[in-house]
């Protein structure tokens, strides 16, 4: 980091406190496993105070009432990561319960060869519109910010509407490389089903995020004893998506919110569940979610989509997790309407760094960042190792930025 | 990616909702929301879409975290990807 010269003004804060034990000796000397606690940014933040000590005292003794230490429970969203790490959230954790993110960041999962596709189109020429942090995620060996600065043309956008207004304003074919779960998905889907531009196609790594949980419960060595569950995406999809499985894995599910308060008190509630061994869905974000979610939202995302298996990222094949476009939309996929020549991207090797990535154990919670070597140390935002440091709900970016390390 | 942001709705014209997020008013399409949207009512906006009508009750609540990100800088990682959430909608 400070080391290495290479961070940008503003970051300064974050890097001290990540430098906090010492510059010397590498990333792992400087990292002793041990319970994770939030330091630079721990001061809290509750909008109501009393309300927010009563959870984390209610928490603390509702996880000692357990009586086995520690306990892991798994959130599977970036953004809550985000409001964790961003308002010092982990101080009030009691140091038994550690609640590690799993596969939430829509960015890291999305695998290297679906990222080659988008590559081989830019490179080929095509012009490619994508959310932002997918510019600089690493394909098998390059980014489509690689492509970029060979000459190919890549734009970012912030939402599918930017992309149709830059197919409209060109008549060159345009690839929309469509990322991101079930809350983006459905946006795609309704676009899709409201008319696109004739020169605008849709790659896409779309990802449904229910099937990943039941490959992170089944892992054979999973310690995870509940999930937190998403509150944007079961808006999209209800909490009543959760029964089967809570029912199958024989583990609870609390639905949360993304504020402070909202996620202290579902992981209260996710440890009592434990505590007394029951086995259910509890929805804790009732403004925003519903048993049976958004059906006006549902329904255009399985016309347009069909659940297809794929690999994520680092971490296995999901049955069903990957969203591909029914046949009925072949004519705007990107995938049969370019030949995409992949051949020449895979002369290029992955750097020997690459192979050191521990994105997939962090992102299956089986390691944290801070059991990595290269984190922080080789790997940092600006030039990033692995998915998880580039993208904003990444979980390395969320905790280099704002400093969440080792005691 | 997931965070959205809420915002009240000032008026409609067909799929198009006019709201104001935290002063700043923005279209947001209804194509995806469950529920009738009339002005006045809070929706959360994810990627330009309306994809959730926010009841009152505890709005309060949730608009007070929005509020701080919005006013932070765009250095903060969680507060640049709310403000990214308001960049996708149209002007």
């Amino acid at each position: 980091m400070s080391a290495s010269g290479t961070e940008r003004p503003g970051e300064a804060g974050a890097s001290e406190a990540s430098l906090s034990e010492g510059p010397e000796g590498t990333a792992a000397e400087r990292r002793p496993r041990a319970p994770i606690i939030d330091s630079a940014t721990s001061e809290l933040k509750f909008r109501d105070p009393d309300r927010g000590a009563a959870l984390a005292g209610a928490l603390a003794q509702t996880v000692a009432g357990i009586g086995r230490a520690p306990v892991s429970v798994m959130h599977v969203c970036g953004s809550h990561e985000q409001a964790i790490a961003r308002f010092g959230l982990r101080s009030a954790f009691p140091p038994d319960l550690h609640v590690i993110m799993g596969p939430g960041c829509p960015v890291c999962i999305t695998d290297q060869p679906e990222v080659d596709e988008a590559v081989a189109l830019a490179r080929q020429g095509v012009r490619i519109a994508t959310y932002g942090d997918m510019v600089r995620v690493p394909g098998t060996a390059a980014s489509l910010a690689d492509a970029e600065a060979e000459g190919a043309r890549v734009d970012v956008v912030y939402s599918i509407d930017q992309a149709i207004a830059l197919a409209n304003a060109a008549p060159d074919p345009l690839v929309f490389f469509a990322t991101g779960f079930e809350t983006t998905a459905v946006a795609t889907a309704a676009a899709i089903l409201s008319g696109l531009p004739a020169n605008f196609f849709v790659l896409s790594a779309h990802k449904y995020i229910p099937p990943v949980m039941e490959i992170v419960a089944e892992m054979p060595d999973s310690r995870i004893e509940g999930f937190v569950a998403a509150g944007h995406a079961a808006t999209i999809t209800g909490w009543g998506v959760f029964e089967a499985f809570v029912e199958r894995h024989r583990v609870p599910v609390v639905v949360a919110g993304f504020e402070p308060l909202d996620i202290l008190a579902a992981l209260v509630r996710l440890a009592e569940l434990i505590r007394d061994r029951i086995c259910t869905v509890e929805n804790l974000f009732p403004r925003c979610v519903t048993r049976e979610g958004n059906l006006v939202a549902q329904r255009q995302l399985w016309d347009v989509f069909t659940p297809i298996g794929g690999r994520w990222r680092g971490i296995a094949h999901i049955p069903n997790g990957n969203l591909r476009l029914r046949d009925r939309w072949s004519h705007l996929d990107a995938r049969r309407r370019f030949a995409i020549d992949l051949t020449r991207l895979w002369d290029d090797a992955p750097s020997s760094l690459s192979q050191q990535c521990q994105c997939g154990d962090i992102m299956s919670g089986r390691k944290t960042p801070a059991d990595c070597a290269l984190f922080g140390a080789d790997c940092v935002p600006e030039n990033p190792v692995g998915a998880c440091m580039v993208s904003s709900e990444g979980t390395c970016r969320i905790w280099h930025e704002y400093g969440v390390q080792h005691r | 990616m997931c965070l959205g942001v809420p915002g009240r709705v000032i008026e409609i014209h067909d799929n198009l909702a006019l709201v104001d997020f935290f002063g700043v008013s923005r279209q947001v399409r209804l194509e995806l929301v469950d529920e009738p949207v009339a002005p006045g009512d809070y929706i959360l906006n994810h990627v330009g879409f309306a994809i959730r009508r926010i009841p009152e009750r505890d709005i309060e609540g949730t608009l007070a975290m929005y509020r701080q990100l919005l006013h932070e800088a765009e250095t903060d990682l969680m507060a640049a990807d709310v403000q990214g959430e308001l960049k996708g909608t149209r002007t």
